[in-house]
């Protein structure tokens, strides 16, 4: 079977800067930053990094307490976005069949404050009379992907693969191969986290999270800087809505591009450490898969997180594969690691970026550091026709995910 | 406490646990149909009732028979009658 050509209509965005991809995408452009000094840092004993981005102007009661009862903040997160992006592609209940609809989204872990109040009923209480019905639904693995499904009625396939920060990016690109080969007509795709101090704590204790800017939130993270010190934990939802381009001409849906190609590759040398090498073959894998040429991409949006050795390494990949012309930035400066989300909140940046020509800088990047430059970072605003984008994802465990669309032409 | 301040007490608590509109809190307001609640709000509902009157029901027979929010009065004003007679 010819592959099926795959296309994104829709699109949701829950972020640091608010609810709605407009809102995500215009504080991104005004070069605003999402990051705040988190109280509950600051007052724990031993913790280095204070700094956190955490999701704000969110209303959850817009959902049906039926449906809202087996939701984490995670899941209330995805719904929101997916709302928006069904909404976007003008897609309701009422006017598709939601039978070959289906959703593949995940999250790198568990609603943390869902567990602390069990173990906290458990081991300080030692009382159990107080445990809600709901309470494994908010903690099952699946949590966000069902309890979309559970509010939009979905009947297709319900998939929630984790793969911490390559989540958002794997999902994607499991959405779109799903739909090539015939499997799914409609697939919502994305990644969500909720923030949890925990996070923080365990990147600050692998001295990964940044640290000196505790005084001043909106200086960090710095990816690429010279004075980058660590990533910045955070939290949101992105998603993608994906159906086929023949659907979506039928439809006459506003086409927003196409995916082409999708690579996820394992580092099976450390868990914690990425190597350019891994780095490059991943992204090989994606030309390859897209059938396309390092020259025919126009922007790459790195993963490129702010810590020391990660933005290196992930420079150097970038060099080694497309030389240093492509113009390359992060979004991680103005909203942190997203860790799940990431990958589909950043491909939604990348979109808007694809339709209004123009390429969003990287927040804080104020002097690069030198053994980065080798690489074209956009370092204002550019007014820029970009065709082609590739999207980078690296994560913990040794998983590596690049997803490649662009503008879509199909007459 | 009064029957009157039990029914408050319990209405108040449902309100609150299952956002209910308070005009529904009617006795023969049935707990699936129009109240539109389900199996897993009626476990909930053993909790926070228990939580509101400090006794146990969740072994009570008599729970699974309740269908309405007058049921779910008598029960607990029954319940409240036997613990002070036997207290």
């Amino acid at each position: 079977m010819e592959p099926r050509r795959v296309v994104i209509t829709g699109m949701g965005a829950v972020s640091p800067f608010g609810q709605g991809s407009e809102i995500f995408y215009d504080s991104l452009v005004k070069g605003r930053s999402g990051i705040i000094c988190h109280p509950d840092l600051a007052s724990m004993e031993g913790v280095r990094s204070m700094v956190a981005g955490k999701v704000k102007n969110i209303d959850p009661m817009i959902i049906p307490r039926k449906f809202r009862r087996s939701m984490s903040d995670m899941s209330v997160y995805s719904v929101l976005a997916c709302q928006e992006a069904l909404s976007m592609a003008g897609i309701f209940p009422e006017n598709y069949s939601n039978d070959n609809m289906g959703i593949v989204l995940g999250s790198t872990i568990n609603s943390i404050d869902t567990f602390v109040n069990f173990f906290n009923d458990y081991f300080v209480n030692k009382n159990m009379e107080n445990m809600r019905s709901t309470t494994f639904f908010k903690l099952m693995n699946h949590s966000c992907a069902f309890n979309v499904s559970q509010v939009f009625g979905l009947k297709g396939r319900v998939i929630a693969p984790s793969a911490a920060c390559s989540t958002g990016c794997q999902t994607v690109g499991i959405g779109y191969e799903m739909i090539a080969f015939g499997k799914q007509d409609y697939m919502l795709c994305g990644g969500a986290d909720e923030y949890h101090p925990f996070t923080t704590m365990s990147f600050d204790l692998i001295n990964a999270a940044s640290t000196s800017y505790n005084g001043s939130p909106s200086k960090t993270p710095r990816p690429f800087d010279r004075d980058r010190d660590g990533m910045v934990c955070s939290e949101g939802c992105g998603i993608l809505l994906l159906e086929t381009l023949e659907s979506a001409k039928k439809r006459g849906a506003e086409i927003l591009s196409e995916v082409i190609g999708f690579a996820s590759t394992a580092n099976p040398e450390n868990i914690a450490n990425p190597s350019a090498e891994s780095l490059i073959e991943c992204m090989k894998k994606a030309l390859s898969d897209a059938n396309i040429s390092p020259h025919d991409v126009d922007y790459v949006n790195a993963h490129a997180t702010g810590t020391i050795q990660g933005d290196i390494e992930e420079s150097r990949a970038i060099y080694s594969v497309f030389g240093g012309g492509v113009p390359v930035s992060s979004l991680k400066g103005h909203i942190g690691h997203t860790m799940a989300a990431s990958g589909s909140l950043e491909l939604i940046a990348s979109i808007h970026m694809l339709r209004k020509k123009e390429v969003i800088p990287t927040l804080n990047l104020e002097n690069i550091d030198d053994l980065c430059k080798i690489v074209n970072f956009v370092q204002s605003l550019e007014k820029k026709e970009i065709k082609c984008v590739l999207k980078n994802n690296f994560a913990l465990g040794g998983v590596n995910s690049c997803l490649i669309i662009r503008s879509c032409e199909h007459d | 406490m009064t029957d009157d301040e039990i029914i408050d007490t319990i209405n108040r608590a449902l309100v609150k646990e299952f956002e209910l509109d308070k005009k529904k809190m009617l006795s023969d307001a049935h707990l699936f149909d129009t109240l539109e609640l389900d199996s897993l709000d009626m476990v909930d509902m053993v909790i926070v009732l228990e939580n509101a009157f400090k006794f146990k029901i969740t072994e009570e027979k008599e729970i699974r028979e309740i269908r309405t929010l007058g049921d779910i009065h008598n029960f607990v004003i029954k319940k409240s009658n036997e613990i002070r007679k036997g207290s």
